[in-house]
């Protein structure tokens, strides 16, 4: 199978791109020097923007939580629905889609590759049963490390390298593919109703600091060799005044830092941005983030930009929502997964006349706006909790157009107007750093060697959007960066044209990602083990792992670890 | 004018949303007859399945009364976001009668099926028999009550009717369900005959008039006084003499709940806390 996207203005960030006319050929699904002109497949992408399938670096699609997210909201449904066509199975979207529909949406953007954070290692195989049944991109979770007892055992009595073996046991065991850890140490405490509030702040029971966690949980993801850093979710996050904890969360992994490769990941940052000591005096902790990211080279951030719409809130954080519970009075799920982590889950409306939620619209922009190299800021929403991933083109216009961000602006609560720093900054992103924001940076920070960029060897994921950069000056005709976004005129995975003119021509199989964690010295099964799982777990320790079998295209990636 | 009148014994769920002045105005007769909608499974026209007539004034906006003819309780979502116009209904009815009407006026001779009026904003509906449950209540899981308008049942209402409405009349002639008003904000439900329990149920205002027995009230309600009436709508009062309760405490509530005191003397016992 051989195809040649033809005359398109190419934007391919990683390998230094910048809109030139040229073709990208595709055999056997990946981007090859050349293929045979007279048989293969051509696409006229002459007039059009052609970049490399999208990577989504957060995104909540699949899993346990998810799926009760799903369960609670039936009005999130009810009047969206897409019926089953010849290749495309029925569903229902909004801001929490069923899991085909979610597979549809993104490819419809262009999307190929999305990455599913906060998995409870207890509920992988749930996990798995959903990115399974998530068809058109490929895909990869993040198991829930940063309160797992084993962890929190080993750093507390200072056995690095055994935590890196217990580390690289639970990656392989539930075919994880980064250590995600959400609020260290708060989910621990929220398992007897506290939470943490400071970097410093004793977790009960483990004698151990949030700090030492995530000091520690980075010099394991250092010696297991792992492609993507650590991904925190801060402590306080959602708390007038955050920003410091965000910023003490930075420096805290500053020295452990090696050159200039990233040590961590701070991924939807917006709502870790807040300045002042209460609502009322909330306002934006943007520049004191920007200024110490643009000096530092060891930390990546996404955005995590809310838009103004219904949506439903979902992390692992169980106290930080609780606290949006009391504070909307809405629906409220709460769950403690033992030993492991915890969950919450809250519809939330953001409006534009509040002035707190007007605000965080601004943080979010001012981050990716001052943040000033766009390989260490990237754009999310983290779906669904700041919107749903189908507002990407709105954001992708903010960004692009100062024009459009104005024309947000003026209609949100004037308080917070008339505080933002957005009318102060005249930044507009070019297509190569929107490509940036929303593939190649993301791949990059994950690692993935083959997604993000159309170089000789890369996978052969391409979006084509009907957009003519010649012709259209995306700062003043918004509205149809908008749209061309909204619809890619192609979307190709593998060297297969899946989506055409937004919709979707053939239905495949994405693959599941998974990192085959290769340590010298495993660690031992002893009884002791087994029995600590039959003490303290519902589930035995033989029955813990996800098996291979149950993915149905895996795509492992083996890692050498140092210990 | 436009009439339908089903052409056959109807067996499977229709969803018929395109029922509405809104859509019909302006448009010609096959145009409304090429209307697209869902029996079952299997999309068909409107004039697939009813017979369709016009008839009346040449005005301009002459399709802006629907009348139907016959039994049409499979048929579902009549009168849905409509604005204005007027459908006269000479049967029993499905489910989603006028769901977020905005305006105009739906009158049935007959019965309803449940969340009729649900999330309605504006209008009229006048329902001259029983209505099932969920009357005026929005769909599973939202909390968008009914924001104002009218709604007069003449005969019973299911449960839940009137549930997180925020606003508009409601008025049921007969008797009511349970959890009548579950978690109403603001708004007036009156009740002419008496209710099942636990009437008014997490509210936090509004009132709720119950003109007949009532088995017993909730405990997290607080008797305030006894008044000689209610008020039910501009220039409409309910004779009494009412109990009438302030509650539900259980949520911080301030709302009213009426209750008759001569259909409920065994609630005298509240009395002494008066």
């Amino acid at each position: 199978m051989e195809l040649l996207v033809k005359n398109g203005f190419v934007y391919d960030p990683l390998n230094g791109i910048d809109g030139q006319k040229m073709d990208i050929a595709v055999k056997d699904g990946q981007v090859v020097e050349s293929v045979n002109e007279r048989k293969a497949k051509k696409i006229d992408a002459s007039g059009m923007v052609v970049m490399p399938g999208g990577v989504d670096i957060h995104t909540h699609i699949a899993g346990s939580e998810v799926n009760t997210g799903r369960l609670l909201r039936p009005e999130d449904h009810f009047k969206d629905h897409e019926s089953k066509t010849s290749v495309t199975r029925s569903g229902v979207g909004r801001s929490i889609p069923s899991t085909f529909t979610t597979g549809y949406r993104y490819s419809r953007m262009g999307y190929t590759t999305i990455m599913n954070p906060s998995m409870p290692p207890l509920e992988a195989k749930h996990t798995h049963e959903e990115l399974n049944d998530t068809p058109m991109v490929d895909k990869a979770t993040y198991p829930l490390l940063g309160d797992w007892w084993f962890v929190l055992e080993h750093l507390a009595s200072g056995n690095i390298d055994e935590c890196a073996r217990n580390v690289a046991w639970l990656i392989k065991a539930t075919k994880g593919y980064a250590i995600k850890i959400v609020n260290p140490g708060g989910l621990e405490a929220w398992g007897f109703g506290h939470n943490v509030n400071s970097l410093d702040d004793q977790v009960p029971h483990f004698c151990i600091t949030p700090r030492e966690i995530i000091r520690g949980l980075c010099q394991v993801n250092k010696l297991l060799n792992l492609p993507h850093t650590i991904h925190v979710h801060t402590n306080n996050l959602g708390k007038p005044g955050n920003y410091i904890t965000a910023l003490e969360t930075m420096k805290c992994v500053e020295d452990l830092a090696t050159g200039t490769k990233p040590a961590i990941h701070i991924t939807h940052c917006q709502f870790s941005a807040f300045k002042g000591d209460d609502w009322k005096s909330m306002e934006s902790g943007t520049e004191p983030i920007a200024n110490y990211v643009n000096n530092h080279s060891h930390v990546t951030l996404d955005m995590g930009q809310i838009v103004f719409t219904d949506t439903t809130t979902m992390t692992a954080d169980g106290p930080f929502q609780y606290g949006l519970y009391g504070l909307t009075g809405r629906k409220w799920v709460n769950h403690d997964v033992e030993t492991e982590t915890s969950a919450g889950i809250v519809p939330f409306h953001y409006r534009r006349k509040n002035y707190v939620n007007a605000v965080q619209w601004s943080i979010g922009l001012e981050l990716a706006l001052l943040v000033k190299d766009s390989w260490k800021i990237f754009m999310t929403t983290d779906h669904p909790n700041g919107g749903p991933f189908t507002s990407y083109p709105r954001i992708i216009a903010w960004l692009m157009s100062r024009k459009a961000r104005q024309a947000a602006l003026k209609r949100l609560n004037l308080r917070a107007q008339s505080k933002s720093f957005l009318p102060s900054i005249d930044r507009e992103m070019g297509f190569y750093e929107i490509a940036t924001v929303t593939r190649a940076g993301q791949a990059r920070a994950l690692g993935l060697a083959h997604k993000g960029h159309l170089g000789i060897g890369a996978d052969g994921d391409i979006a084509i959007y009907n957009i003519n950069p010649e012709k259209t000056d995306p700062s003043q005709k918004f509205k149809t960066v908008r749209k061309a976004f909204r619809r890619a005129a192609f979307t190709i995975k593998d060297g297969k044209v899946v989506v055409k003119n937004g919709e979707v021509l053939r239905h495949v199989d994405g693959r599941t990602m998974w990192l085959d964690v290769q340590v010298s010295e495993p660690r031992g099964t002893t009884d002791d083990l087994k029995q600590r799982f039959k003490e303290y777990w519902t589930v035995e320790y033989e029955n813990y792992p996800v098996g291979e079998g149950c993915l149905t295209a895996s795509l492992p990636m083996t890692v050498k670890a140092q210990v | 004018m436009i009439e339908l009148v089903p052409n056959r014994e109807f067996r499977l769920p229709i969803t018929a949303e395109c029922i509405s002045p809104n859509v019909f105005e302006e448009k010609t007769l096959p145009e409304i007859e090429a209307l697209k909608v869902w029996e079952g499974n299997k999309q068909k026209t409107l004039g697939g399945i009813f017979k369709i007539a016009e008839s009346g004034a040449d005005n301009q906006q002459k399709n802006n009364t629907i009348t139907i003819h016959g039994d049409v309780t499979e048929v579902r979502g009549i009168g849905s976001y409509m604005k204005n116009g007027e459908i006269v209904i000479h049967g029993n009815v499905g489910l989603y009668l006028g769901v977020e009407m905005h305006g105009g006026k739906i009158t049935v001779y007959g019965n309803t099926g449940g969340w009729a009026g649900s999330m309605m904003k504006n209008g009229t509906i006048e329902i001259h028999g029983n209505v099932g449950d969920y009357l005026a209540s929005p769909y599973r899981g939202s909390t968008k009550g009914m924001r104002g308008g009218r709604i007069v049942v003449h005969g019973n209402a299911g449960n839940e009717a009137g549930a997180y409405m925020k606003h508009g009349v409601i008025k049921i002639l007969g008797s009511a369900g349970q959890f009548l008003g579950l978690r109403m904000r603001e708004g007036t439900i009156y009740v002419k005959n008496g209710c099942e329990d636990r009437a008014g149920a997490c509210m936090s205002g509004g009132k709720i008039v119950i003109g007949g027995a009532v088995e017993s009230i909730l405990p997290s309600f607080t008797i305030d006084s006894i008044k000689k009436k209610a008020k039910v709508e501009e220039g409409e009062d309910a004779e009494g003499p009412f109990y009438v309760f302030l509650g539900d405490l259980a949520e911080n509530g301030n709302g009213k709940l009426y209750v008759s005191k001569t259909s409920n003397p065994h609630l005298g016992s509240y009395e002494k806390f008066i």
